[in-house]
């Protein structure tokens, strides 16, 4: 069954990302419409895939890198639902549903090891909750990223004064710093809950609230990249052009984290 | 029945001509009904703006020319031109070409200013006058519909609208592009050009709060600032002002700049990094250019509004050619509706036609053979409508595809000029 439901995920989210994209070439109003059910059949399908293996498994999500991949794309796109629904530009779709189909997609390349043997020390209701706080801030900082991009898209083409074809289907930089921001605001507390659950499940699970874990280490620096961003914003007001290259360092900080230091780093928090 | 429109627009005859046959207010009316008591129109309608006059009638097939000099001679003898005046400027056209026609013209593709949105409006008036009139039928109530839902259609699939393409607009296109929603925003207006208090009024009409007037002479600002319901502010004051400003036209008579980087930075900073657009209509310039360079500021002079024009009618022309296509399909579409609804009344025609013919030969012929069994009788009328039967089973099948061929009006027309048959 499993299969079936990561199946019609990655292909309803393929759907989704590619009719986003055609939305920045065509004004067609069909176009955002059909993206977005897409959208709505992929969650279905993941929600789907992660009852399953709960049914079966009776362990909660995230226990390998190919379940992992996939709870960030469903947290990405309950993102992306989340901030759009307050603004309602589906253009921003075009530079965030992709990166949730690429995490997918990524997914699909990885063996699936089926339902994983959880050592016993992290058999615990921590296990969700951290997870899904930590996924689902980093979800939201994906969504900064995106309008981050698009910011510096617009913004470049604004100075320099030579309309593009860009110039055209990006809304605002007002809209595009306020998306920014939201996302910010909503994912800083809870990428700082996630660290907090996470030290607290340390302690039970391993004695220790914090042992410079290669992870916890890059969530620390990532942790405190947003929080330099949000500081500098409501004091000294850093918006616009600046506050979206932090976004993207950021988040590039996110991705770290999440691949660079399971691929590269050995530690607590690799998978297998 | 067919559509046929006469009439002659901004690319056929010049203003002189253009005002001289138009209708307005009362002629309007009086127009359209004399118009339908033109024998050979049975539906009329009257575009009439200051870049068109185009009469769409609807008329029986075959009487194409005849409408069209009935239509001429209103136009002349209604507004008292002559003939040779006014024929070298009218153009006609009918059946597929006259609903492209009409498609295009609510689409505001054939307008001076591709795109622009105003004649959509004025098809709509000059239909809602025609149905007040009551001289409108199915015809062009159809065609009407549908030249309003392709518009709508070609307004929401291409951009052919969305871009400005005046100076004045496009301050306001770009002021949308940095500020998003203009409510709450404050403009400050230095000096008083003509463009600069156009530009002003657009961004007023657009959202714009507040205004500050400044001006060398103050009565001058105090007065303008009234007007606008805004506040004045002397000149020499401005720095201290700019800083609640987001956006700032400027467009004094000054030989030297007014603004430059270094009070821009000084504002910002005050601002908290909220952003400033700047626009400079003066010549020579109001504001130095490497304001453009303070982060969170745009800073425009009239030239870079003019290239921003130009990209803007570039990106039109590619957007028309999109909305062309958009047309072509839903002339398709019409045309084969108007096709369906002559295929009927055709077969029909044929059929009475034939009969006609066979009833009459058959009663002749019986007269003369009063000796005939009623069984034979019976056999002999049998006889004659399978002949009719054979024979038209053939044209009437092709008849009924002619409804889905391109050629199916000329076909149908054949059909009707070898039978013989009227409408």
């Amino acid at each position: 069954m499993d299969v079936v439901f990561f199946g019609g995920a990655l292909f309803f989210l393929f759907i989704a990302s590619l009719h986003y994209l055609l939305f920045l070439v065509y004004q067609n109003p069909v176009v955002p419409r059909v993206a977005r059910y897409s959208l709505y059949l992929t969650l279905a399908a993941q929600t789907g895939f992660f009852i399953d293996r709960f049914i079966r498994g009776g362990v909660p999500l995230g226990t390998n890198m190919y379940e992992s991949l996939m709870f960030f794309s469903w947290c990405i796109i309950i993102a992306y639902l989340l901030i759009t629904t307050r603004y309602k530009v589906p253009v921003v779709g075009a530079f965030v549903i992709p990166i949730s189909f690429i995490l997918m997609a990524a997914a699909a390349f990885l063996p699936d090891k089926g339902i994983a043997e959880l050592s016993p020390a992290l058999k615990s209701y921590w296990l969700p909750i951290h997870v899904s706080l930590s996924f689902m801030g980093d979800a939201l900082f994906a969504m900064a990223f995106g309008s981050g991009v698009m910011y510096l898209i617009q913004e470049r083409q604004l100075k320099r004064k030579r309309p593009g074809a860009f110039y055209y289907r990006l809304p605002s930089l007002e809209i595009l710093d306020a998306i920014n921001y939201r996302a910010l605001s909503i994912g800083f507390p809870l990428l700082t809950l996630g660290i907090i659950t996470g030290s607290i499940w340390a302690q039970y699970a391993w004695g220790a609230y914090w042992s410079w874990d290669p992870k916890e280490t890059w969530s620390l620096i990532t942790w405190f990249i947003f929080a330099a961003l949000l500081h500098t914003r409501l004091t000294i007001g850093w918006r616009g052009r600046k506050a979206a290259i932090l976004v993207i360092i950021g988040f590039s900080a996110v991705l770290f984290t999440f691949f660079g230091v399971n691929l590269l780093l050995s530690g607590l928090h690799s998978y297998n | 029945m067919d559509i046929l429109i006469v009439g002659l627009s901004h690319k056929t005859a010049p203003v002189e001509v253009r005002e001289k046959i138009s209708f307005a207010g009362d002629s309007l009316s009086e127009g359209l009904k004399a118009l339908i008591s033109c024998p050979h129109v049975s539906e009329a309608l009257i575009v009439s703006t200051c870049n068109r006059v185009e009469i769409y009638s609807c008329i029986m097939k075959n009487s194409i020319d005849a409408a069209h000099e009935e239509i001429a001679a209103f136009l002349s003898q209604f507004h008292d031109v002559p003939r040779d005046q006014l024929d070298p400027h009218l153009y006609m056209m009918s059946g597929e070409e006259a609903v492209r026609h009409a498609f295009r013209v609510s689409s505001s593709l054939d307008s001076m200013m591709v795109g622009e949105p105003q004649i959509l409006g004025q098809v709509k008036d000059a239909y809602n006058s025609a149905t007040h009139e009551q001289v409108t039928g199915n015809i062009l109530n159809r065609l009407l519909h549908k030249s309003f839902s392709v518009a709508k259609r070609i307004r929401t699939e291409t951009r052919i609208a969305t871009s400005a393409v005046s100076i004045s607009f496009a301050a306001v296109e770009l002021a949308r592009k940095i500020f998003g929603d203009l409510a709450g925003k404050t403009i400050m207006l230095i000096g008083a050009g003509e463009m600069a208090e156009l530009s002003a009024r657009h961004l007023l009409a657009n959202g714009v709060e507040h205004i500050m007037v400044a001006n060398r002479t103050f009565e001058k600002a105090e007065a303008l600032a009234e007007e606008f319901m805004g506040s004045a502010v002397p000149l020499e004051e401005i720095e201290n002002h700019l800083d609640m400003a987001d956006i700032v036209i400027s467009s004094t008579g000054a030989p030297t700049t007014l603004i430059d980087r270094k009070m821009v930075q000084g504002v910002i900073r005050r601002r908290k990094h909220r952003p400033m657009f700047f626009i400079d209509i003066a010549v020579p310039r109001d504001i130095e250019p490497a304001v453009n360079q303070v982060e969170n500021v745009y800073a425009y002079d009239i030239d870079d509004l003019e290239e921003v024009v130009k990209a803007n009618i570039k990106t039109r022309e590619k957007e028309a050619a999109r909305a062309e296509e958009i047309v072509t399909q839903e002339v398709k579409q019409f045309h084969d509706w108007m096709l369906s609804r002559d295929v009927f009344p055709t077969i029909v025609t044929l059929k009475e036609w034939a009969e006609d013919v066979r009833r009459s030969e058959l009663e002749k012929t019986m007269k003369r053979m009063e000796d005939l069994s009623e069984a034979d009788r019976k056999r002999i009328e049998a006889m004659t409508e399978a002949i009719l039967n054979k024979i038209l089973h053939r044209p009437i099948v092709r008849i009924k595809r002619a409804s889905h061929s391109p050629d199916g009006s000329k076909l149908l027309e054949a059909i009707r000029e070898i039978f013989g048959l009227e409408d």
